[in-house]
């Protein structure tokens, strides 16, 4: 039966070089975007959504679960941040940690509940968690509930580089949004990473190698939630908005949606998927709901002619490792 | 008093929809091998479609409760045809992310010509009012809501355990390729189940009208509730769904007269505490 | 001295399959004719039950010419080779775990008129009889089996393939099979056998294909055994 992992990044026969090219280019390019006239709101807010997608890649692409609840995290850490940037005046960076600690802690508990399951009974139950999550924040007093938390203060990042400057705003997201990508590279071709990939590729044949199977997709469930807590927390002070929104299944989707239009499994997919679904987004929002439907046919088609993604495709027919 | 038993009365016809669309999952999934992310979508499209035959084709409720079903379990047909049909041999999931880019489609388009809020569908007279039963009043409508899914449910139990047809069903499950290889026409059999599954959603949706307003939201956040309900009583049995739907229905019921700031979430509450005693779920066999 | 050439319920030709990539008949050519018992022999993985399989239609890929009564059926879905009369009974024996005995016994739909009426198949299998409403799966082996072939024999297909029956089965179960297939052909009943129990195969058909690497290598009538086994042994390893 082919898996959904069979395009991922193969276990043998990587090629760092190819990736190692594609970071610089990316960085760069990135690092470019405010000498040119690129809104840099708009890259800004795709620079977290593609962390959150690339955490997403990790446990889908590496681990083989979908997660359609993702957005719990993703929220849950936005929420604290915003919480505890606005009430109670943190810095910046324990604004960051307080909301991503949130994020591990809600992994740590729901993936102990998920993880008992797998293939599709681990995504609807991961969707069920994230309703949870959203009807426990709906009625919270801290998150404001319909209304949110808005006016958050984008601070001092430690206590002197004002973050309230468009640009130096912009390369402190970016700064992180390259570290986190590096983080998990790292944690992809780690032996962990190594292990996860096999469990992925044959899970028979590692549990009969002695390896606690359940325990490595656990650990790859909490670093995929707890990255998907640091975009949720970046994401605060460039929308300075916490929101139910973060919180809804149809956030789950969305990632989920970039993940696969950009190609799961691919180091570089999950970006680029990310950047086109927020531009489709910006700039069809004047057509309303006609966004979740075209999202919807991209679905459609993405599963049924184009499964390996935009990076994917290029990476199959150039052959390279990307 | 009054109020308990009302509160288990709307506990029992969320539980007949818990039901009536778990069943639909579970027939659909049995023969499939997809979770039908869609079948929120279409039993809003079974409630529309009941609006509309009233708006515009004059056709009253017992209309829809025939037609709603026929024309939406066709429409399902044709989604099986052209789109489902390609998923076979493929990893369940991408046939979960394939139905929820149908969900989208479908919700997105009907939010596109309708909006967000909900359209009256009123009551057919013959069901409006009370019975008084001396404990309680007990509104005529609401009971036949329940009773009706009771027996489509038993009807759906029957045909499908002791009926020919349902062996044909139950062995294709099991194992469509010998089954097609006695000269039985499986993909037709494919379809037709999955607009069996699909005609279930949609009445439920016909049921729902006239209590819930029709609009295009209402299967989006009942969906995940039903996921929950498919996952705490397994897709191993029928009876276990129906059963597992209906008293599902009873407990938010409860919760929402004891402790209605939990009646929102203790379907999902109890999603996590089976998980974490019965993994499988209380009917299911093993992943 | 003129002979009405009689046309072969089955003729193969050049026969090819692949499940997947693998590749695993490279042109099968045999026959069977009417009211014979042909047997095709060879070791595991020759590609024996994949023939059957390709015949039946149920082989992923299938390349060549499967004359059924003369009309070809390589291009046809497994249901419609079914109804042109050709009744499978699988290595696997198929029996339906969710269907208790009496639904897997009717389970095949008739495809034509002449099918063995139930009662005569209770005589033919006294055991079922008395399990109707057993699980279909709660069977021994060798009722599994006698179920198998009930079942097929129920719809009217005069064309029976039957794969590996003896498979697994106690010695006394075996030779009530053997009993039930001769009767079979006492009843002008076609069959294709697929056997890895040579003695069992040489006492009931009247000729043998020789299947290695998904290609007939060698063919003899029941006659010719004896003379051959020196080859036999060495074809099958035994």
């Amino acid at each position: 039966m082919a898996s959904i992992t069979e395009n991922a990044t193969p276990t043998k026969n990587r090629s760092m070089a190819d990736e190692i090219v594609g970071f610089i280019v990316m960085a760069v390019l990135l690092a470019a975007v405010p000498l040119t006239g690129i809104y840099p709101y708009f890259v800004m807010q795709a620079l977290c959504f593609s962390l959150f997608a690339c955490a997403f890649n990790l446990l889908i692409g590496y681990s083989g679960l979908l997660s359609f609840g993702h957005s719990m995290f993703l929220g849950t850490a936005g929420y604290f941040t915003a919480y505890t940037l606005k009430s109670w005046g943190v810095s910046p960076v324990v604004g960051i940690m307080i909301g991503v600690f949130a994020a591990a802690v809600l992994s740590v508990i729901t993936g102990a509940i998920a993880i008992r399951r797998q293939g599709i009974y681990f995504a609807m139950i991961t969707l069920a968690l994230s309703q949870l999550m959203y009807f426990i924040y709906l009625r919270a007093p801290f998150t404001g509930g319909e209304d949110g938390i808005q006016g958050i203060p984008q601070g001092m990042l430690f206590g002197f580089i004002d973050l309230s400057n468009t640009n130096t705003l912009y390369y402190f997201i970016l700064a992180v949004f390259l570290l986190a990508f590096l983080l998990i590279h790292r944690i992809v071709n780690s032996p962990f990473g190594e292990v996860l990939k096999s469990i992925r590729e044959n899970e028979p044949r590692a549990i009969s190698l002695g390896y606690k199977v359940d325990q490595y997709k656990l650990m790859a469930f909490i670093l995929s939630g707890t990255l998907a807590g640091l975009a949720g927390s970046l994401k605060m002070f460039v929308t300075q908005n916490a929101s139910l929104t973060d919180v809804h299944w149809t956030m789950s989707g969305e990632v989920v949606l970039m993940t696969l239009v950009g190609g799961l499994g691919t180091s570089f997919g999950p970006i680029v998927g990310a950047f086109i679904i927020v531009a489709m987004q910006q700039y069809l929002a004047s057509f309303g709901q006609w966004v979740m439907v075209m999202q919807g046919v991209v679905f459609i088609v993405c599963v049924l002619t184009f499964r390996r993604g935009i990076v994917g495709e290029i990476a199959h027919y150039f052959k390279r490792s990307l | 008093m009054q109020a308990l038993y009302g509160q288990l009365l709307v506990g029992l016809i969320n539980g007949s929809f818990y039901a009536l669309l778990s069943l639909g999952l579970a027939v659909i999934f049995g023969m499939l091998e997809i979770i039908n992310f869609a079948h929120g979508a279409l039993y809003m499209m079974g409630a529309f479609a009941a609006y509309f035959l009233l708006h515009y084709f004059g056709l009253n409720y017992w209309w829809a409760l025939l037609l709603a079903p026929l024309i939406v379990g066709a429409f399902g047909m044709l989604l099986e045809r052209t789109l489902l049909r390609w998923l076979q041999g493929l990893d369940p999931l991408y046939g979960l992310l394939l139905t929820f880019g149908l969900a989208l489609v479908i919700q997105g388009v009907f939010q596109n010509y309708f909006g967000s809020s909900g359209m009256p569908y009123a009551m057919p007279s013959q069901l409006r009012g009370a019975v008084n039963l001396g404990f309680m009043y007990l509104p005529i409508y609401r009971a036949w809501v329940v009773v009706v899914s009771l027996v489509v449910c038993l009807a759906t139990w029957f045909l499908i355990e002791r009926t020919r047809l349902g062996a044909y069903l139950r062995a294709a499950t099991e194992n469509p390729t010998l089954v097609r290889a006695f000269g039985i026409n499986v993909p037709l059999m494919i379809t037709l189940t999955y607009g069996l599954g699909v005609g279930l959603a949609a009445l439920a949706g016909v049921l729902s009208a006239p209590i819930n307003q029709v609009g295009p939201l209402m299967g989006a956040d009942l969906i995940i509730v039903v996921f929950a309900v498919v996952v705490i009583g397994g897709m191993g049995s029928i009876m276990g769904s129906v059963i597992t739907g209906f008293s599902l229905g009873v407990i938010e019921g409860l919760t929402k007269y004891f402790y209605p700031e939990a009646s929102n979430t203790v379907v999902f509450v109890l999603m996590v505490l089976v998980l974490l005693v019965r993994p499988t779920g209380l009917t299911g066999r093993a992943n | 001295m003129a002979e009405a050439a009689t046309v072969p319920v089955l003729d193969v030709k050049g026969l090819q399959a692949w499940y997947g990539e693998s590749h695993i008949l490279h042109g099968m050519d045999f026959q069977v004719r009417p009211g014979e018992v042909v047997t095709l022999l060879g070791r595991n993985g020759a590609g024996k039950s994949t023939t059957l399989k390709s015949i039946m239609g149920i082989i992923g890929k299938r390349r060549g010419s499967v004359l059924f009564d003369g009309k070809e059926t390589i291009h046809l879905s497994s249901d419609k080779i079914a109804r042109l009369g050709v009744a499978f009974c699988p290595e696997e024996r198929g029996i339906f775990s969710s269907l208790d005995v009496k639904e897997n016994l009717m389970l095949p739909p008739t495809i034509r008129a002449g099918g063995m009426p139930v009662d005569r198949i209770f005589e033919l299998f006294p055991n079922l009889k008395e399990r109707l409403t057993s699980q279909g799966t709660k069977l021994s082996g060798g009722e599994q089996q006698m179920l198998a072939i009930a079942r097929i024999l129920r719809t009217g297909a005069r064309f029976l393939m039957l794969d590996e029956p003896t498979e697994g089965l106690a010695p006394v179960i075996i030779q009530q099979i053997g009993r039930t297939i001769s009767r079979l052909k006492a009843e002008g009943f076609t069959i294709l056998l697929v056997e890895q129990n040579f003695r069992f195969a040489a006492d009931l058909a009247d000729r043998f294909y020789v299947v290695e690497h998904g290609q007939v290598i060698d063919t003899f009538a029941s006659g010719e055994l004896e003379a051959n086994m020196q080859k036999l042994h060495q074809y099958l390893g035994v």
